[in-house]
This record gives structure tokens, sequence and C-alpha cells, in this order.
């Protein structure tokens, strides 16, 4: 006889233990340490922090050890813990033109003053897998200089001197910046906004819709003006205080393409931008995340809105992971009542189509059909 | 390490305090949708963060908490809710509806009459409905704004037209105080009566959608329908197999691979209070088969 299910307390306790037992996996294996995942893992632990929204790298390397790998399930972790922080306020805008830049490299100029530097990158690597690798190998020392004084100005500005590319608005004095963690999100959103929801965005769905720009749903003939990677200082203007206090540095990777030009019967015709920001070194996903931002400006600059990575509705709706992928998941809970009510409905209809057509099979209708 | 240490009830003061407001101004227009600045949860989108950020934002160290899914308390999310507060907020916890101060739930409203002094809490996965009709939000909130729910009521006879019925079998719309087209969230048509003159406070929360929305109590709530076609109620029509009960909304359980079946009460507090007082149904129901299939046979 059945009897209501019980004993679920106990089963997700279980299920917990044997999740802790196979994140451990076997116990002869050393077990990694956060050192090691911050070390040696250090681009997964840059993507938990940038779409994570918090720029701890042990915290973020403990996610990943607690989220077995899985990248989302760690950004999660993250978001979790930061949406219960108290907010102090906001740092001062990072300057990214003085960063201490460890990568830079132009695409629209063969050089530009501070030099091109490639710095850490796999661009250039043939992808051969490396047996070496597999146990015990001791990298060679890497190639040293002097630090270099030269001073790395933006190509964007280089270009903005000579008007050749749309300014970038100056941020009003004392205004705030918008942030949808705290405020709930309205369309039309203003950029800061689109550009805080990219940067929090999954990368896979940015590159998706920025690959989908280079194909022809919304082109805007992209070239990267720049991208750089290194270290930038924080600072904060604590209200006691009365003026900047540095809080540390923290290294960013930043893309700023030049995109298609406008112009109009008042305006000269001009480059115009698409920007994008992430902490650790994210090229892929600040890439993405550029050209996306420039798609969404359609409105702005008088385009139609024609391809989903224009579509500002779509394309923010739908780039957090976070969110994506626990409504895609919950379909696995339970969904009996609605289910049952469902199968009643199509019972009910099934009845009476096979009441109808019974009623059309009867000799005079055939008969009918037949003449 | 920054070791993290939590509020009662786990979310902090501030946004317990942004949370309130949106459910006073939900209170305030009933069936009109806030929007929130919902937080990331410990659990994931889709699986009650809206609720369960409700039911954080109201709860005092006093209530008496009820978590059910499905009608049930002992399914896995709902234990898992519960366990949540029971250790964020130490409040006490209960199975029994009357005993219950805030229920939170899942998909089913209770078969035990809520009263005065209870608070309902409802997880919400889309809180639009007309988001099927209209994708996009800026278009809905106008039509929300302007009542212009001509869309809905074409829908509804679309299903007439084709299919002879009203095609919703769960998530039923319905109109709040005689003003907002809302969405009850998936909770199966058989309960939409319940929330119409309810003493009960009904709280709507939408974590991933960032939405809160309410039904003060003894407010009137009205299924969409037509006049020719008047909403009726969903039950399976069979007693329920344990407890005998005629009207409580019934799961539909599959007992064997020959067609076998057997329905009993969703609400398993329900079932199990009648069952205590002496109800008894018929421990096993004939077998069910399809009518269509039995008419084909015979």
């Amino acid at each position: 006889m059945y009897v209501a299910v019980k004993g679920g307390e106990r089963a997700i306790e279980n299920a917990h233990r044997l999740l802790a037992h196979k994140r451990r996996g076997d116990q002869s294996v050393a077990e990694i340490s956060l050192d090691q995942i911050s070390e040696q893992l250090g681009l997964a632990v840059d993507r938990v922090m940038s779409e994570g929204s918090l720029y701890d790298r042990e915290l973020a390397s403990l996610a990943i050890k607690q989220a077995r790998g899985d990248l989302i399930e760690a950004i999660f972790l993250v978001r979790a813990f930061r949406a219960t922080l108290p907010r102090f306020g906001a740092s001062e805008p990072v300057d990214t033109g003085t960063m201490r830049v460890q990568r830079r490299v132009s695409a629209t100029f063969k050089d530009i003053p501070g030099g091109q530097i490639l710095g850490p990158t796999f661009d250039y690597t043939h992808r051969l897998l490396d047996p070496s690798l597999a146990q015990g190998f001791v990298p060679e020392r890497p190639a040293a200089a002097e630090a270099s004084t030269a001073p790395t100005p933006r190509v964007t500005d280089i270009l903005g001197r000579d008007g050749l590319i749309e300014s970038s608005p100056e941020a009003e004095d004392g205004a705030s910046v918008g942030d949808l963690t705290r405020e709930p999100l309205n369309f039309p959103a203003d950029r800061d906004l689109r550009l805080q929801n990219l940067a929090r965005g999954d990368e896979g769905f940015l590159l998706a819709m920025g690959y989908s720009t280079q194909r022809g749903y919304g082109r805007n003939h992209p070239f990267v003006g720049e991208i750089r990677f290194g270290e930038v200082e924080v600072d904060f203007v604590a209200e006691d205080v009365g003026f900047a206090v540095p809080l540390g540095a923290i290294e960013l990777t930043e893309c700023q393409m030049v995109n298609q030009f406008k112009g109009s019967a008042t305006e000269a015709p001009c480059f115009t931008r698409g920007y994008g920001l992430a902490f650790g070194q994210s090229e892929r996903k600040t890439m993405s995340m550029a050209l996306v931002d420039r798609a969404l400006r359609a409105r702005e600059l008088g385009e139609e809105v024609l391809a989903p990575a224009q579509d500002e509705e779509f394309v923010m709706s739908h780039s957090d992971n976070v969110q994506a992928t626990g409504f895609v998941e919950h379909l696995k809970l339970p969904h009996y009542v609605d289910f049952q009510s469902e199968l009643g409905l199509l019972r009910k209809l099934r009845q009476e189509f096979s009441k109808a057509s019974a009623e059309t099979n009867t000799p005079d209708a055939m008969k009918e059909a037949a003449e | 390490m920054n070791a993290p240490a939590y509020n009662f009830a786990y979310l902090d003061e501030q946004t317990k305090r942004m949370i309130r407001r949106a459910i006073l101004k939900a209170i305030a227009i009933p069936g009109y949708q806030v929007p929130f600045a919902s937080r990331e949860m410990p659990m994931p989108y889709g699986w009650g963060t809206g609720g369960v950020q409700v039911t954080a934002a109201i709860l005092g160290p006093q209530d008496v908490l009820k978590v059910i899914d499905q009608g049930s308390d002992d399914t896995t999310n709902a234990i898992s809710i519960r366990k949540f507060f029971a250790k964020t907020a130490g409040v006490a916890t209960t199975t029994a509806t009357d005993e219950a101060t805030v229920i939170q739930t899942r998909h089913r409203i209770p078969e035990t009459a809520l009263n005065e002094n209870q608070v309902l809490v409802y997880q919400v996965p889309i809180p639009e409905p007309l988001r099927f009709l209209e994708p996009r939000e800026t278009e809905t909130r106008r039509m929300h704004a302007l009542a212009e729910y001509g869309l809905m009521h074409v829908k509804l006879y679309e299903d007439i037209a084709r299919f002879g019925h009203i095609a919703t079998a769960y998530a039923y719309p319905v109109k709040v105080n005689a003003r907002y087209v809302m969405d009850p969230s998936p909770t199966p048509k058989f309960d939409n009566p319940k929330m119409d003159n309810c003493p009960a406070l009904q709280l709507f929360g939408a974590g991933r959608e960032k939405r809160i929305y309410a039904i003060p109590p003894y407010t009137q709530v009205v299924s969409l329908d037509f006049e020719d076609h008047p909403f009726e109620p969903y039950r399976f029509n069979a007693p329920c197999a344990l407890c005998g009960a005629e009207n409580s909304y019934l799961d539909e359980i599959v007992t064997d691979d020959k067609g076998g079946r057997m329905f009993v009460c969703s609400d398993t507090d329900y079932c199990e209070g009648r069952q205590a007082a002496g109800h008894h149904g018929s421990l096993s129901a004939a077998p069910y088969r399809e009518k269509a299939q039995e008419a084909s046979n015979g």
C-alpha cells in the first residue's frame, strides 16, 4: 500500500554527505589547497571574481574548491556571500590610463606610445597537449627588463585628441553610479547599468552575443583599439577623513573597441566606442562585453534595433548565469500538482476528441463523406 | 579570510527594510507587481528565493513557520527551506497548518482554511501573467497601467475556440480587487477560489524577476472567465484513497506499470489530520484507465 513519501530530510543529509565525499575524491590523492587553485588555476579565479562581483582571490578559490570546479556554481557561492556584505559606498573611478600594464596590445596601430606588450598570453601558442606539464614541470625564469617608466596612454585617448572618436561622456560631479544589485532594473536602462550587467554577465553568453554581431546580427565593424591588463590603484573617499584613501591595487582587463563611425548634419563623422572591463585577466570576456556594449548602444546612436545583441531587454534579462542556471535547473523540482491538473485537462480533451470522432464515423457521416 | 557572520533570518536589516517597503506598497496596491532589489540568496533562483526573501523580511522570533511544496511538508525543497530558517532565525517550525503564523508555499494553498493571524507566502517563478503573450516588460507594464487586458481575454477565447475549454490548468489568471490581472503562481486552478476574500494576508515573492505583490486580507479575487464558459476548478473525481476526503486536491500516484493509479490528498497535513480523526479511504483506488481507451476497446 502507498503511504505518503517521508524521509526527505535524511535523504538530503545523505546526499550532501555523498557530495562531500565525491568532492574530496580518492583520499590517497593529495588534497588541493586554496593557494594551488589561486596560483595554478588563476584564470578560473579571475572569472569567478568577475562574474561573482567580488574581488577576493581567496574566497573565489574556496568557492571553486567547494563547487568541485563548476565555475557557475562557484560564482553563485561568491554572489550569495557578497549579497550579505554591508555597503560602505563606491570607490573613486579607477584610472586605467595609469595602469601598471603587464599586457597591452592594439590592433589599430602598428606601434603606440609605451609600446605593444604581449605579456602572459595563449596567443601564438600552438595548441598541442604538452606531456611535460603532466608532472614536475619547472618553467624557465621569465625574461626580465627594467620596468619602463614611459607613459602608456590609452589608444582611444590618442584618437580622441583629434576628435576621430566620440568623446566619453564625463561623469557629473557627485552623480551616483547605478547599481542593479541594490535597485531593481527598469527598462530602458542607462549605460552604467548595462555595463554593470555585462560585467556580471556569463562569459559564454556574451561571447555568443558578441560573435553574433560579427556574423551580421547587428554588425558594428569593430577594431580592437586596445586591450590592457595590469594593476590599478583603488581609492576611496572616506567621509570622516575628507580625502581619498588608497584601498590597495586590483588586477583588471580593459578592452576598448573602436567601431563604425557615424555623423550627422550637425556632427562631424567619428568612430564610436564599445567598452569592456573585468577583474583579473579576462580577455575573452572584456572583448565580448565591448562588442555587446556597442550593440546595445543602438538606440542611443539612432540605429535600428533588429538583432538580439542590440535588444537590451533580451540581453540584460538573460545574461546572468546565476539567474539562468537557477531557473533552468528548477525544472527538476517536483511539479506534480500542476502536472496532475494538466493531465486532467488533457484527458478531458482526449475524451471529447474520441467521442467526436466516434460520432463522425457513424454510417450517416460516412455516407456524407462518400458523396 | 573574511569569515561570514549572518543576521537573524539571514538578510541584513537594510535589505529587510527595503523588502518591507516593497511589501507595504504591494499591500496598498493589491495585485500590482512592485519591483524590488532582490538579493542573491544561498539557494538557486527558481527554487524559492523570492518567497524566502519575503519570509525573511516578515519573520519575527515568535513566529511559527510552515513550508510546503506541492502541498507537502516533506518534499525536499520544503525541507531545505524550513531548515534554512530553523538555522538562520531559530524560529519554531511546524507542519500543522493551523499552528503556523507564516506559511511559505510552492504550488499549493493549504486545504485548511487560513485565518487572520496567518500570512501565506508564495514562491513565484514568473510574476507577469501577460509574459507569455508579450515577452517585453516595457510593454506589459504599460498594459497593466492602462488595464489593457484584452489580449488575455483573446487568449482565453482562442483556447475555447480550439479546445472547447479554457486550456489553462494551473497559474490560472485572476483579477484582484477589480483592477490588476495577477498570476497566482503555478498553483492548480483548484486553489484559485481560496484566494478570494481570504482572511489571511497573501504575499507573493519572485526573486529572479525581482517583483513582490500582495493580496490583502478580505480582497476580491476573481478567476478570469466568460459568462458562457464560467471558471471551473478541476479536481480528479475520486475520494482520497487514504483519508476519504471528497473535496481536497489529489496527487495521482502511479502504483504499477499496468495503468494502476491511486489518488491521495496533495496536502499531507490535511490528510494526516483527517486520518488521525478517524477518516479512512479505500486504501487502494481502482486502477485508472483512460476513458478514451476504454471506449475504443469496448
